[in-house]
Protein backbone atom coordinates (compact mmCIF):
# COMPACT_ATOMS: atom_id res chain seq x y z
CA UNK A 1 0.00 0.00 0.00
CA UNK A 2 1.21 3.90 -0.66
CA UNK A 3 0.52 6.89 0.58
CA UNK A 4 -2.58 8.24 -0.66
CA UNK A 5 -2.88 11.43 -2.83
CA UNK A 6 -6.56 11.91 -1.64
CA UNK A 7 -5.48 14.98 1.07
CA UNK A 8 -5.36 17.14 -1.72
CA UNK A 9 -9.07 16.95 -2.58
CA UNK A 10 -10.28 16.16 0.76
CA UNK A 11 -8.42 19.87 2.13
CA UNK A 12 -10.67 21.44 -0.64
CA UNK A 13 -13.32 19.71 0.83
CA UNK A 14 -12.89 20.46 4.46
CA UNK A 15 -12.44 23.85 3.42
CA UNK A 16 -15.48 24.08 1.32
CA UNK A 17 -17.69 22.24 3.94
CA UNK A 18 -16.12 24.84 6.94
CA UNK A 19 -17.18 27.69 4.34
CA UNK A 20 -20.40 25.95 3.18
CA UNK A 21 -21.46 26.04 6.97
CA UNK A 22 -20.88 29.05 8.18
CA UNK A 23 -22.24 31.40 5.04
CA UNK A 24 -24.19 29.01 2.92
CA UNK A 25 -27.41 29.31 4.71
CA UNK A 26 -27.23 33.22 4.55
CA UNK A 27 -26.28 33.11 1.12
CA UNK A 28 -29.61 31.15 0.05
CA UNK A 29 -31.80 33.48 2.09
CA UNK A 30 -30.34 36.90 0.56
CA UNK A 31 -30.47 35.78 -2.56
CA UNK A 32 -32.97 33.57 -3.33
CA UNK A 33 -35.61 34.23 -0.49
CA UNK A 34 -35.38 37.08 1.51
CA UNK A 35 -36.93 39.75 -1.18
CA UNK A 36 -39.69 37.48 -1.95
CA UNK A 37 -40.64 36.94 1.52
CA UNK A 38 -40.10 40.59 2.10
CA UNK A 39 -37.27 40.87 4.68
CA UNK A 40 -34.92 42.44 1.90
CA UNK A 41 -36.23 45.09 -0.51
CA UNK A 42 -35.79 44.49 -4.13
CA UNK A 43 -33.19 46.98 -4.26
CA UNK A 44 -30.79 44.82 -2.49
CA UNK A 45 -30.24 42.80 -5.64
CA UNK A 46 -30.28 45.88 -7.99
CA UNK A 47 -27.58 46.05 -10.76
CA UNK A 48 -25.68 48.95 -9.97
CA UNK A 49 -25.83 47.42 -6.33
CA UNK A 50 -24.43 44.22 -7.06
CA UNK A 51 -21.76 46.02 -9.52
CA UNK A 52 -20.62 48.17 -6.75
CA UNK A 53 -20.47 45.53 -4.58
CA UNK A 54 -18.85 42.72 -6.78
CA UNK A 55 -16.04 45.12 -8.62
CA UNK A 56 -13.89 45.73 -5.70
CA UNK A 57 -11.36 43.05 -4.35
CA UNK A 58 -12.79 42.17 -1.62
CA UNK A 59 -15.99 41.44 -3.35
CA UNK A 60 -14.68 39.96 -5.98
CA UNK A 61 -12.72 37.57 -3.34
CA UNK A 62 -15.72 36.83 -1.74
CA UNK A 63 -17.91 36.01 -4.37
CA UNK A 64 -15.40 33.46 -5.75
CA UNK A 65 -14.52 31.76 -2.35
CA UNK A 66 -19.09 31.60 -2.61
CA UNK A 67 -18.16 29.28 -5.91
CA UNK A 68 -14.96 27.77 -5.24
CA UNK A 69 -15.21 26.07 -1.97
CA UNK A 70 -18.78 24.85 -1.72
CA UNK A 71 -18.35 23.45 -5.22
CA UNK A 72 -15.44 21.21 -4.75
CA UNK A 73 -16.84 20.31 -1.04
CA UNK A 74 -19.83 19.44 -3.03
CA UNK A 75 -18.30 17.84 -6.01
CA UNK A 76 -15.86 15.39 -3.42
CA UNK A 77 -18.83 14.78 -1.30
CA UNK A 78 -20.84 13.41 -4.72
CA UNK A 79 -18.07 11.50 -5.43
CA UNK A 80 -18.64 9.30 -2.04
CA UNK A 81 -22.48 9.36 -2.39
CA UNK A 82 -22.31 8.09 -5.83
CA UNK A 83 -20.43 5.40 -4.51
CA UNK A 84 -22.78 5.00 -1.45
CA UNK A 85 -25.45 4.69 -3.76
CA UNK A 86 -23.58 1.80 -5.44
CA UNK A 87 -22.28 3.06 -8.44
CA UNK A 88 -18.54 1.56 -8.28
CA UNK A 89 -16.79 3.14 -11.12
CA UNK A 90 -15.02 5.69 -9.30
CA UNK A 91 -12.44 6.99 -11.98
CA UNK A 92 -15.66 8.42 -14.28
CA UNK A 93 -17.21 9.06 -11.11
CA UNK A 94 -14.26 11.51 -10.07
CA UNK A 95 -13.99 12.98 -13.45
CA UNK A 96 -17.27 13.67 -13.89
CA UNK A 97 -17.85 15.30 -10.49
CA UNK A 98 -14.01 17.18 -10.10
CA UNK A 99 -14.80 18.36 -13.85
CA UNK A 100 -18.05 20.19 -13.15
CA UNK A 101 -16.34 21.95 -10.08
CA UNK A 102 -13.54 22.65 -12.41
CA UNK A 103 -16.16 24.28 -14.53
CA UNK A 104 -17.89 25.98 -12.19
CA UNK A 105 -14.94 27.76 -10.83
CA UNK A 106 -13.65 28.29 -14.56
CA UNK A 107 -17.11 30.12 -15.03
CA UNK A 108 -17.43 31.95 -12.01
CA UNK A 109 -13.29 33.21 -12.05
CA UNK A 110 -14.40 34.15 -15.84
CA UNK A 111 -17.37 36.58 -15.05
CA UNK A 112 -15.88 38.16 -12.26
CA UNK A 113 -13.10 39.11 -14.35
CA UNK A 114 -15.25 40.62 -17.13
CA UNK A 115 -17.06 42.50 -13.83
CA UNK B 1 -37.71 -13.43 39.54
CA UNK B 2 -40.45 -13.48 36.84
CA UNK B 3 -39.60 -15.58 33.88
CA UNK B 4 -40.30 -14.63 30.31
CA UNK B 5 -40.41 -16.60 26.92
CA UNK B 6 -38.91 -15.22 24.36
CA UNK B 7 -38.39 -16.75 20.65
CA UNK B 8 -34.58 -16.86 19.52
CA UNK B 9 -34.19 -17.13 15.75
CA UNK B 10 -30.56 -17.98 15.32
CA UNK B 11 -29.11 -18.09 11.56
CA UNK B 12 -27.62 -21.91 11.53
CA UNK B 13 -24.78 -22.82 8.96
CA UNK B 14 -23.06 -26.63 9.22
CA UNK B 15 -20.07 -26.34 6.58
CA UNK B 16 -20.07 -29.87 6.48
CA UNK B 17 -24.16 -30.33 5.63
CA UNK B 18 -25.40 -26.91 4.66
CA UNK B 19 -25.19 -25.51 1.57
CA UNK B 20 -26.46 -21.85 3.26
CA UNK B 21 -27.47 -20.69 6.62
CA UNK B 22 -31.04 -21.06 7.45
CA UNK B 23 -32.76 -19.54 10.56
CA UNK B 24 -33.96 -22.23 13.45
CA UNK B 25 -36.05 -21.08 16.16
CA UNK B 26 -36.03 -22.30 19.94
CA UNK B 27 -38.44 -21.04 22.94
CA UNK B 28 -36.45 -20.04 25.97
CA UNK B 29 -37.84 -18.97 29.29
CA UNK B 30 -35.48 -16.31 30.46
CA UNK B 31 -35.03 -15.00 33.88
CA UNK B 32 -35.68 -10.95 34.33
CA UNK B 33 -31.95 -10.39 34.54
CA UNK B 34 -30.89 -12.35 31.61
CA UNK B 35 -28.97 -11.47 28.87
CA UNK B 36 -28.78 -12.96 25.30
CA UNK B 37 -25.67 -15.04 25.89
CA UNK B 38 -27.54 -16.72 28.93
CA UNK B 39 -30.49 -17.48 26.89
CA UNK B 40 -28.09 -18.56 24.05
CA UNK B 41 -26.03 -20.93 26.72
CA UNK B 42 -29.74 -22.36 28.04
CA UNK B 43 -30.09 -23.43 24.35
CA UNK B 44 -26.49 -24.92 24.07
CA UNK B 45 -27.11 -26.90 27.81
CA UNK B 46 -30.67 -27.47 27.46
CA UNK B 47 -32.32 -27.67 24.01
CA UNK B 48 -29.68 -28.28 21.20
CA UNK B 49 -25.41 -29.09 22.08
CA UNK B 50 -24.65 -28.73 18.47
CA UNK B 51 -24.60 -25.22 18.02
CA UNK B 52 -21.89 -23.05 18.38
CA UNK B 53 -20.78 -19.94 19.13
CA UNK B 54 -17.80 -17.47 21.22
CA UNK B 55 -17.63 -16.01 24.44
CA UNK B 56 -15.50 -15.94 27.61
CA UNK B 57 -15.95 -13.50 30.15
CA UNK B 58 -19.79 -13.16 30.20
CA UNK B 59 -18.82 -8.87 31.27
CA UNK B 60 -17.73 -7.18 28.33
CA UNK B 61 -14.46 -7.27 28.58
CA UNK B 62 -13.26 -9.62 26.22
CA UNK B 63 -14.97 -8.98 23.43
CA UNK B 64 -15.79 -12.66 22.21
CA UNK B 65 -19.17 -12.52 22.67
CA UNK B 66 -20.40 -10.00 19.19
CA UNK B 67 -23.48 -11.06 16.94
CA UNK B 68 -25.90 -9.39 15.61
CA UNK B 69 -29.18 -8.92 17.56
CA UNK B 70 -31.80 -7.88 15.65
CA UNK B 71 -29.79 -6.53 13.01
CA UNK B 72 -27.43 -4.41 15.61
CA UNK B 73 -23.96 -5.72 16.28
CA UNK B 74 -24.20 -6.13 20.25
CA UNK B 75 -21.88 -7.99 22.50
CA UNK B 76 -24.52 -10.95 23.60
CA UNK B 77 -23.28 -10.69 27.09
CA UNK B 78 -24.57 -6.86 27.12
CA UNK B 79 -27.39 -6.83 25.58
CA UNK B 80 -30.59 -7.59 28.22
CA UNK B 81 -33.41 -9.44 27.28
CA UNK B 82 -35.51 -7.45 29.20
CA UNK B 83 -34.45 -4.52 26.55
CA UNK B 84 -35.69 -6.98 23.88
CA UNK B 85 -38.88 -7.58 22.25
CA UNK B 86 -40.23 -11.43 22.45
CA UNK B 87 -38.72 -12.16 18.89
CA UNK B 88 -35.01 -12.35 19.09
CA UNK B 89 -33.37 -12.76 15.59
CA UNK B 90 -29.95 -13.73 16.36
CA UNK B 91 -26.74 -13.96 13.42
CA UNK B 92 -23.35 -14.29 13.35
CA UNK B 93 -21.46 -10.45 13.00
CA UNK B 94 -21.75 -9.18 9.93
CA UNK B 95 -19.36 -8.32 7.41
CA UNK B 96 -17.57 -11.67 8.12
CA UNK B 97 -17.44 -14.95 6.41
CA UNK B 98 -19.24 -17.38 8.74
CA UNK B 99 -17.22 -20.35 10.02
CA UNK B 100 -20.26 -22.30 11.32
CA UNK B 101 -23.59 -21.05 13.09
CA UNK B 102 -22.54 -17.75 15.09
CA UNK B 103 -18.76 -18.31 14.81
CA UNK B 104 -17.21 -15.33 11.73
CA UNK B 105 -13.64 -16.08 10.36
CA UNK B 106 -11.78 -13.17 12.00
CA UNK B 107 -8.44 -13.78 10.00
CA UNK B 108 -8.78 -10.34 8.38
CA UNK B 109 -9.38 -8.38 10.79
CA UNK B 110 -6.36 -10.24 13.18
CA UNK B 111 -4.24 -9.27 9.84
CA UNK B 112 -5.64 -6.04 9.91
CA UNK B 113 -4.40 -5.28 13.53
CA UNK B 114 -0.71 -5.98 13.34
CA UNK B 115 -0.67 -4.00 9.78
CA UNK B 116 -0.62 -1.02 11.27
CA UNK B 117 2.25 -1.68 13.99
CA UNK B 118 0.31 -1.43 17.02
CA UNK B 119 3.43 -1.02 19.27
CA UNK B 120 5.95 1.49 20.27
CA UNK B 121 8.25 3.39 18.46
CA UNK B 122 10.37 4.91 20.27
CA UNK B 123 12.98 7.62 18.91
CA UNK B 124 15.57 4.77 20.17
CA UNK B 125 15.97 1.64 22.08
CA UNK B 126 16.03 2.69 25.58
CA UNK B 127 17.73 -0.16 27.51
CA UNK B 128 16.19 -1.21 31.12
CA UNK B 129 18.89 0.27 33.13
CA UNK B 130 17.81 3.72 31.59
CA UNK B 131 14.98 3.72 33.16
CA UNK B 132 11.33 4.31 31.95
CA UNK B 133 9.87 6.43 29.63
CA UNK B 134 8.24 9.63 31.95
CA UNK B 135 4.99 10.72 30.71
CA UNK B 136 2.62 13.53 32.37
CA UNK B 137 -1.03 12.42 33.19
CA UNK B 138 -2.00 15.12 30.83
CA UNK B 139 -0.17 13.07 27.40
CA UNK B 140 -1.68 9.61 28.95
CA UNK B 141 -5.24 12.21 28.70
CA UNK B 142 -4.88 12.47 25.00
CA UNK B 143 -4.16 9.24 23.90
CA UNK B 144 -6.05 6.96 26.88
CA UNK B 145 -9.67 6.28 24.96
CA UNK B 146 -8.17 4.94 22.55
CA UNK B 147 -6.33 2.06 24.38
CA UNK B 148 -9.78 0.67 25.69
CA UNK B 149 -10.52 -0.92 22.42
CA UNK B 150 -11.44 -5.15 23.22
CA UNK B 151 -11.10 -5.46 19.83
CA UNK B 152 -14.92 -7.40 19.74
CA UNK B 153 -15.22 -5.95 15.73
CA UNK B 154 -18.60 -4.47 16.56
CA UNK B 155 -17.26 -1.73 14.76
CA UNK B 156 -16.87 -3.67 11.33
CA UNK B 157 -20.34 -5.23 11.51
CA UNK B 158 -21.10 -1.85 11.34
CA UNK B 159 -19.39 0.13 9.22
CA UNK B 160 -20.72 -0.05 5.12
CA UNK B 161 -17.69 0.84 3.81
CA UNK B 162 -15.79 -2.56 5.37
CA UNK B 163 -19.30 -4.43 4.21
CA UNK B 164 -18.66 -3.33 0.34
CA UNK B 165 -14.75 -3.02 0.55
CA UNK B 166 -12.56 -6.14 2.70
CA UNK B 167 -9.57 -4.06 1.86
CA UNK B 168 -10.24 -1.07 4.19
CA UNK B 169 -8.05 -1.64 7.52
CA UNK B 170 -11.20 -0.39 9.47
CA UNK B 171 -12.17 1.07 12.48
CA UNK B 172 -10.78 -0.39 15.03
CA UNK B 173 -6.91 -1.03 13.49
CA UNK B 174 -7.06 2.78 12.23
CA UNK B 175 -8.24 3.33 16.33
CA UNK B 176 -5.64 1.87 17.60
CA UNK B 177 -3.16 3.04 14.97
CA UNK B 178 -4.29 6.77 16.15
CA UNK B 179 -3.56 5.52 20.11
CA UNK B 180 0.10 5.07 19.05
CA UNK B 181 0.22 7.64 17.02
CA UNK B 182 -1.03 10.46 20.01
CA UNK B 183 1.32 8.61 22.61
CA UNK B 184 3.79 10.91 23.55
CA UNK B 185 6.92 8.14 23.66
CA UNK B 186 5.97 6.74 20.07
CA UNK B 187 7.26 8.40 17.19
CA UNK B 188 5.83 6.01 14.18
CA UNK B 189 3.44 8.23 13.00
CA UNK B 190 5.36 7.81 9.32
CA UNK B 191 6.13 4.17 9.78
CA UNK B 192 2.29 3.56 9.90
CA UNK B 193 1.09 6.20 7.10
CA UNK B 194 2.01 3.64 4.60
CA UNK B 195 -0.48 1.93 5.75
CA UNK B 196 -3.25 4.35 7.70
CA UNK B 197 -2.25 7.35 5.40
CA UNK B 198 -3.22 4.64 1.97
CA UNK B 199 -6.72 4.83 -0.31
CA UNK B 200 -7.42 1.55 1.90
CA UNK B 201 -6.78 3.04 5.48
CA UNK B 202 -8.53 6.18 6.44
CA UNK B 203 -9.41 7.31 3.41
CA UNK B 204 -11.81 4.43 2.68
CA UNK B 205 -13.65 6.12 5.46
CA UNK B 206 -16.54 8.32 4.84
CA UNK B 207 -17.68 9.35 8.29
CA UNK B 208 -20.75 7.64 8.57
CA UNK B 209 -19.86 7.02 12.19
CA UNK B 210 -21.57 3.80 12.81
CA UNK B 211 -18.87 2.36 13.94
CA UNK B 212 -18.74 4.88 17.07
CA UNK B 213 -22.14 4.11 17.77
CA UNK B 214 -21.86 0.73 18.21
CA UNK B 215 -18.50 0.56 20.34
CA UNK B 216 -19.35 -1.28 23.63
CA UNK B 217 -16.34 1.02 25.46
CA UNK B 218 -16.53 4.68 23.52
CA UNK B 219 -13.29 4.43 21.92
CA UNK B 220 -14.48 6.49 19.43
CA UNK B 221 -12.97 4.99 16.05
CA UNK B 222 -15.19 7.26 13.65
CA UNK B 223 -12.88 10.42 15.99
CA UNK B 224 -9.76 8.80 15.67
CA UNK B 225 -10.54 8.64 11.79
CA UNK B 226 -11.06 11.99 11.49
CA UNK B 227 -8.10 13.20 13.28
CA UNK B 228 -5.91 10.82 11.21
CA UNK B 229 -7.31 12.24 8.34
CA UNK B 230 -6.91 16.00 9.42
CA UNK B 231 -3.00 14.72 10.79
CA UNK B 232 -2.32 13.00 7.47
CA UNK B 233 -3.44 15.80 5.34
CA UNK B 234 -1.17 18.46 7.47
CA UNK B 235 1.43 15.97 6.98
CA UNK B 236 0.78 15.38 3.14
CA UNK B 237 1.76 18.99 2.79
CA UNK B 238 4.36 19.77 5.09
CA UNK B 239 6.68 16.86 4.48
CA UNK B 240 7.88 17.90 1.06
CA UNK B 241 8.91 20.85 2.89
CA UNK B 242 10.53 20.06 5.95
CA UNK B 243 12.67 16.79 4.54
CA UNK B 244 14.32 15.33 7.69
CA UNK B 245 11.95 16.05 9.97
CA UNK B 246 10.98 13.02 12.31
CA UNK B 247 7.25 11.71 12.68
CA UNK C 1 -13.53 -31.58 9.32
CA UNK C 2 -13.69 -29.36 6.76
CA UNK C 3 -13.69 -25.31 6.08
CA UNK C 4 -16.35 -23.90 3.96
CA UNK C 5 -16.62 -20.45 5.33
CA UNK C 6 -20.03 -18.31 3.73
CA UNK C 7 -19.80 -15.00 3.04
CA UNK C 8 -22.69 -13.12 2.82
CA UNK C 9 -23.58 -10.24 0.37
CA UNK C 10 -24.63 -6.80 1.07
CA UNK C 11 -26.72 -4.50 -1.67
CA UNK C 12 -24.07 -2.15 -2.52
CA UNK C 13 -27.52 0.34 -3.38
CA UNK C 14 -29.73 -0.20 -0.71
CA UNK C 15 -27.77 -1.29 2.11
CA UNK C 16 -28.74 2.23 3.66
CA UNK C 17 -32.12 1.70 4.20
CA UNK C 18 -31.68 -1.03 6.78
CA UNK C 19 -31.48 1.03 9.47
CA UNK C 20 -31.91 4.50 10.78
CA UNK C 21 -28.39 5.67 11.16
CA UNK C 22 -27.75 4.96 7.60
CA UNK C 23 -30.86 7.00 6.41
CA UNK C 24 -29.83 10.25 8.09
CA UNK C 25 -26.16 9.40 6.99
CA UNK C 26 -27.77 9.87 3.32
CA UNK C 27 -29.66 12.22 4.06
CA UNK C 28 -26.39 14.34 5.21
CA UNK C 29 -24.75 13.14 2.17
CA UNK C 30 -27.39 14.12 -0.02
CA UNK C 31 -26.77 17.44 0.94
CA UNK C 32 -24.21 18.16 -1.04
CA UNK C 33 -26.48 17.98 -4.34
CA UNK C 34 -28.06 20.81 -2.83
CA UNK C 35 -25.66 22.90 -2.36
CA UNK C 36 -23.90 22.14 -5.11
CA UNK C 37 -27.00 22.74 -7.31
CA UNK C 38 -26.79 26.27 -5.54
CA UNK C 39 -23.87 26.80 -6.61
CA UNK C 40 -24.56 26.59 -9.95
CA UNK C 41 -27.34 28.83 -9.71
CA UNK C 42 -24.76 31.42 -8.43
CA UNK C 43 -22.12 30.66 -11.20
CA UNK C 44 -25.03 31.64 -13.79
CA UNK C 45 -26.03 35.15 -11.60
CA UNK C 46 -22.51 35.73 -11.76
CA UNK C 47 -22.41 35.17 -15.87
CA UNK C 48 -25.84 37.20 -16.21
CA UNK C 49 -24.51 39.96 -13.94
CA UNK C 50 -21.29 39.95 -16.46
CA UNK C 51 -23.28 40.14 -19.34
CA UNK C 52 -25.66 43.72 -19.02
CA UNK C 53 -28.44 44.85 -16.59
CA UNK C 54 -31.23 43.19 -18.76
CA UNK C 55 -29.56 40.00 -18.18
CA UNK C 56 -29.25 40.33 -14.68
CA UNK C 57 -32.89 41.44 -14.34
CA UNK C 58 -34.45 38.47 -16.24
CA UNK C 59 -32.27 36.80 -13.50
CA UNK C 60 -33.35 38.23 -10.16
CA UNK C 61 -37.14 38.11 -12.01
CA UNK C 62 -36.40 34.00 -11.97
CA UNK C 63 -34.98 33.89 -9.06
CA UNK C 64 -38.70 35.67 -7.82
CA UNK C 65 -40.72 32.55 -9.66
CA UNK C 66 -42.30 29.82 -7.20
CA UNK C 67 -40.24 26.97 -8.74
CA UNK C 68 -37.12 29.13 -7.65
CA UNK C 69 -38.59 29.49 -4.23
CA UNK C 70 -39.01 25.84 -3.80
CA UNK C 71 -35.82 25.38 -5.00
CA UNK C 72 -34.11 27.39 -2.38
CA UNK C 73 -36.56 26.29 0.31
CA UNK C 74 -35.10 22.71 -0.03
CA UNK C 75 -31.57 24.13 -0.52
CA UNK C 76 -32.46 26.23 2.83
CA UNK C 77 -32.73 23.42 4.42
CA UNK C 78 -30.16 20.75 3.59
CA UNK C 79 -27.81 23.87 3.77
CA UNK C 80 -29.26 24.13 7.11
CA UNK C 81 -28.59 20.02 7.96
CA UNK C 82 -25.39 20.44 6.53
CA UNK C 83 -24.31 23.39 8.99
CA UNK C 84 -25.47 21.41 11.83
CA UNK C 85 -24.05 17.84 11.27
CA UNK C 86 -20.57 19.69 10.33
CA UNK C 87 -20.74 21.46 13.52
CA UNK C 88 -21.33 18.52 15.45
CA UNK C 89 -18.67 16.68 14.69
CA UNK C 90 -15.83 19.21 14.89
CA UNK C 91 -15.31 18.50 18.40
CA UNK C 92 -14.88 14.92 17.07
CA UNK C 93 -12.66 15.53 14.36
CA UNK C 94 -10.89 18.74 16.06
CA UNK C 95 -10.93 18.14 20.23
CA UNK C 96 -9.41 20.30 21.93
CA UNK C 97 -6.90 19.40 25.57
CA UNK C 98 -5.39 22.14 27.44
CA UNK C 99 -3.34 20.66 29.94
CA UNK C 100 -5.53 18.16 31.62
CA UNK C 101 -8.99 19.61 30.81
CA UNK C 102 -10.63 18.40 27.25
CA UNK C 103 -12.98 20.79 26.08
CA UNK C 104 -16.63 19.70 26.29
CA UNK C 105 -17.98 18.89 23.15
CA UNK C 106 -20.96 21.42 23.42
CA UNK C 107 -18.39 24.33 24.22
CA UNK C 108 -16.80 23.67 20.81
CA UNK C 109 -20.43 22.77 18.82
CA UNK C 110 -21.85 26.28 20.84
CA UNK C 111 -18.62 28.69 19.81
CA UNK C 112 -19.41 27.68 16.02
CA UNK C 113 -23.53 28.57 16.11
CA UNK C 114 -22.41 31.62 17.51
CA UNK C 115 -19.99 32.46 14.98
CA UNK C 116 -22.15 31.45 12.59
CA UNK C 117 -24.76 33.44 14.01
CA UNK C 118 -22.28 36.42 13.63
CA UNK C 119 -21.21 35.27 10.07
CA UNK C 120 -24.92 35.15 8.75
CA UNK C 121 -25.91 38.49 10.81
CA UNK C 122 -23.07 40.12 9.09
CA UNK C 123 -24.03 38.73 5.30
CA UNK C 124 -27.61 39.68 6.48
CA UNK C 125 -26.61 43.32 6.72
CA UNK C 126 -23.79 43.78 4.29
CA UNK C 127 -27.06 42.74 1.71
CA UNK C 128 -29.22 45.52 3.12
CA UNK C 129 -31.14 44.30 5.63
Amino acid sequence: MARSHKPIVWSLFAAGGTFAAFVTPAMIVVSGLAISIGLLPAEALAYDRMLALLQNPFGKGFAFLTVFLPAWHAAHRLRITAHDFGIRADLIVAAVCYGLATGATLLAGGALLRL
Amino acid sequence: MTERHVQLEILRYDPETDEVPSFQTYRVPCQEDWVVLDAINYVKDEMDRSLSYRWSCHMAVCGSCGMMINGEPMLSCKAFVRDLPDKIRIEPLANFPIERDLVVVMDDFMDKLSSVKPYLVARRDKPVDDGEHLQLPAQLKKFKQYTLCINCTLCYSACPQYAHDETFVGPAALALAHRYNLDSRDVGRAARADVVASNDGIWECSFVGACSDVCPHGVDPAAAIQQTKIASTLDYFIEPLTPGRKG
Amino acid sequence: MSRRPYTRTVSAASWWLAQPRYIRYMGREVSCVFIGAYTAVVVIGLIRLAESGAAWGAFVAALQTPASLIFHGFALAFALYHATTWFNVTPKAMPVQIGDIVLPDSVIIGAHYAAWAVVSGLLFYLAGG
